[in-house]
């Protein structure tokens, strides 16, 4: 038994940080203890977890003061007249060819029961992973539904006048470098199996979409035609993208095959056409336009029949994006001199606010629209956030750099 | 792991080029220029490190993310004008400026475009590239679409006034390059604004 246990703060946790505000209706009482080894592995693998839990929504946290691994006999009971619902605690060991046997198990307190134990084995470089992927049991134990958090997140951030695209897990933390660039670069988009991300790139003086596969690297040219070419979206077939275009004048929307090739035209209208986001059945786009003032959302079958108008709330409506079951629009409105998250229900038209900020931006739902991840801007940073779709539970995302500009998030699919 | 051939660059873009000439558009040399400059960045695979000294077991890691790393500070206008063979020198002023939510050309600026015109049409071997910007108020992609109207207006303007559609290209950097930083109008001004650039 080594001194280093009890350590909660080794260095290489040190850089963990979730801010995490506001209250949820029910949120289960669970006691984590420290995964025996995880500081010697260098990965805080029980504070991930906990943190995912917590960002859910699902759970509040409380430390555990003793050793316990995933074979400790507990004392259930004593444990539910502390007022714990449930007890976590697990091991992370190095096996003798570098991997990591990662251990736990889940108690019901109030069952007085063992609810959930599992063991994986994984390389160094997938710890993270690992830790994610114990949440998300965890969550789909507890609620029936699948977690998020072994899912990743893709954004921008400029520091100075250096642009990089990251990949990161969907704590924000874990991150890699996608793009580096001394231009700017917006709108990453995730392909619907999650190898690829499409993303508009200033790196030849004007914006031009990309398609790069995240484990190679390999990249090319989507649209590089005359004027701008921006806003992609992938079909969930992944057989195309819908893009904006100006080569006919005026900003309008178009579908291209995902190898590249001939745009096909898909609006036309006297104004602008951008931010297309296809529907979960691929059958249909939303899209923005301002044809009839100042932009608002619409709706546009694939089949040919003419857009209809979504957002009818105030004189500016942006960045649509669409839940998986397809019932719920998140969006940005403007407010007198604000952009706020707004979220519309499809099915019966109402609009709520989704937070108090004034600077939001750029939506993108979790792949089990539970989660909206978004941008805003606080004591001059831009910053991103996570919201319940309650708007209860909110979290901001913090960057190993602080002070960098954190901006246009998006969330990426379930599988990796 | 194959890189893109040169091959295949080269018929992606003389089937973007193609598309264009279908539109009625000219060919642009510079995207092929600019293109092949950016082609030599090598993709390197990163394997994440979580701090672990132990050695890696073979196997590729779940969450690898290769970086592709971009040369720094791109020259910023593409290429300068054959200034010597102009027959009319480019007006100095480089820059129109415009209202809030608006991409109408304000009379002030009408003889700056007059004196452009003037220029381009005397030599129409010189070509510029129209930079449309917006102020950094709203959504990035619809601030990208606002910008792009400005650099079309004064495209307009100038073939309205005789420049060549081939001369000219309008495009747009919305809110993403300002000028000028800070959250009032005095920056704001400064940043809703068409610049006018050698190509």
């Amino acid at each position: 038994m080594t001194s280093g246990l009890l350590a909660a703060t080794a260095p290489a946790l040190a850089q963990f940080r979730v801010e995490i505000s506001g209250i949820g209706a029910t949120q289960i009482p669970l006691a984590a203890a420290v995964f025996r080894g995880e500081a010697d592995a260098g990965v805080a693998v029980s504070r991930i977890v906990r943190a995912d839990l917590e960002r859910s929504g699902l759970v509040r946290t409380l430390d555990v003061d003793q050793e316990l691994d995933e074979r400790s006999a507990v004392d259930l009971a004593q444990w539910r007249g502390r007022g714990v619902d449930a007890l976590l605690a697990g091991s992370v060991t190095r096996l003798v060819d570098g991997r990591f046997d990662v251990r736990y198990k889940l108690w019901d307190a109030v069952k007085n029961q063992e609810l959930l134990g599992q063991s994986k084995v994984v390389l160094a470089a997938d710890l993270r992973l690992a830790a994610h992927r114990v949440a998300d049991e965890i969550h789909e134990k507890l609620t029936g539904e699948r977690g998020v958090n072994a899912t990743r997140i893709a954004y921008v951030v400029r520091a100075g006048r250096r642009f990089t695209l990251h990949v990161t897990d969907a704590d924000g933390e874990g991150g890699q470098v996608a793009l580096a660039s001394p231009e700017p670069i917006i709108s990453p988009a995730w392909s619907p199996d999650g190898k690829r991300l499409a993303y508009v790139s200033f790196e030849t003086q004007k914006a031009v979409i990309w398609v790069q596969d995240l484990i190679t690297g390999q990249r090319s040219m989507l649209a590089s035609f005359r004027g701008s070419n921006s806003a992609p979206a992938w079909s969930p077939d992944s057989r195309q993208l819908a893009v904006a275009l100006s080569q006919a004048g005026l900003t309008q929307l178009y579908l291209m095959p995902a190898g590249g090739g001939t745009p096909q035209r898909l609006t036309r209208s006297n104004g602008i056409d951008t931010e297309p986001v296809f529907a979960s059945d691929g059958r249909s786009i939303f899209f923005v336009s301002d044809r009839g003032g100042g932009p608002q959302i619409y709706r546009v079958g694939l089949d040919g029949d003419a857009p209809q108008r979504v957002t009818f709330a105030g004189s500016y409506n942006i960045s649509p994006a669409i839940s998986p079951d397809g019932t719920q629009l998140a969006f940005i409105t403007r407010q007198g001199a604000g952009y706020r998250l707004m979220l519309q229900d499809l099915n019966d038209g109402t609009v709520r606010a989704l937070s108090d900020t004034q600077d939001d931006e750029s939506p993108s739902f979790a792949p089990n629209g539970r989660l909206l991840v978004y941008a805003t801007r606080v004591r001059g940073n831009d910053v991103l956030m996570t919201t319940t779709l309650d708007g209860k539970i909110k979290t901001r995302l913090l960057s190993i750099s602080s002070g960098a500009d954190m901006r246009e998030p998006a969330w990426g699919p379930f599988g990796r | 792991m194959k890189t893109m051939s040169t091959t295949s660059k080269v018929l992606a873009l003389l089937a973007a080029s193609a598309l264009l000439a279908a539109c009625g558009t000219t060919r642009l040399p510079d995207d092929r220029k600019n293109s092949a400059a950016v082609g030599t960045a090598t993709p390197v695979p990163v394997v994440a490190s979580t701090g672990s000294t132990a050695a890696q077991s073979g196997g590729t890691p779940q969450s690898g993310v290769a970086t592709v790393n971009l040369a720094g500070g791109a020259a910023a206008g593409g290429a300068t004008a054959a200034g010597a063979a102009a027959l009319l020198a480019l007006p100095s002023q480089r820059v129109v400026f415009f209202d809030f939510d608006s991409y109408a050309i304000k009379d002030d600026f009408k003889p700056l475009l007059d004196g452009f015109s003037r220029a381009l049409a005397a030599n129409r071997g010189q070509k510029l590239m129209i930079e449309g910007h917006t102020d950094e108020r709203g959504g990035r992609e619809y601030n990208l679409a606002l910008g792009q109207k400005r650099a079309a207006a004064v495209v307009s303007s100038l073939t309205l006034l005789g420049v060549n559609e081939s001369q000219v290209e309008a495009v747009s950097f919305g809110e993403e390059r300002p000028s000028a930083q800070g959250a009032d109008e005095t920056a704001w001004s400064k940043n809703r604004r068409a610049e006018l650039k050698d190509r």
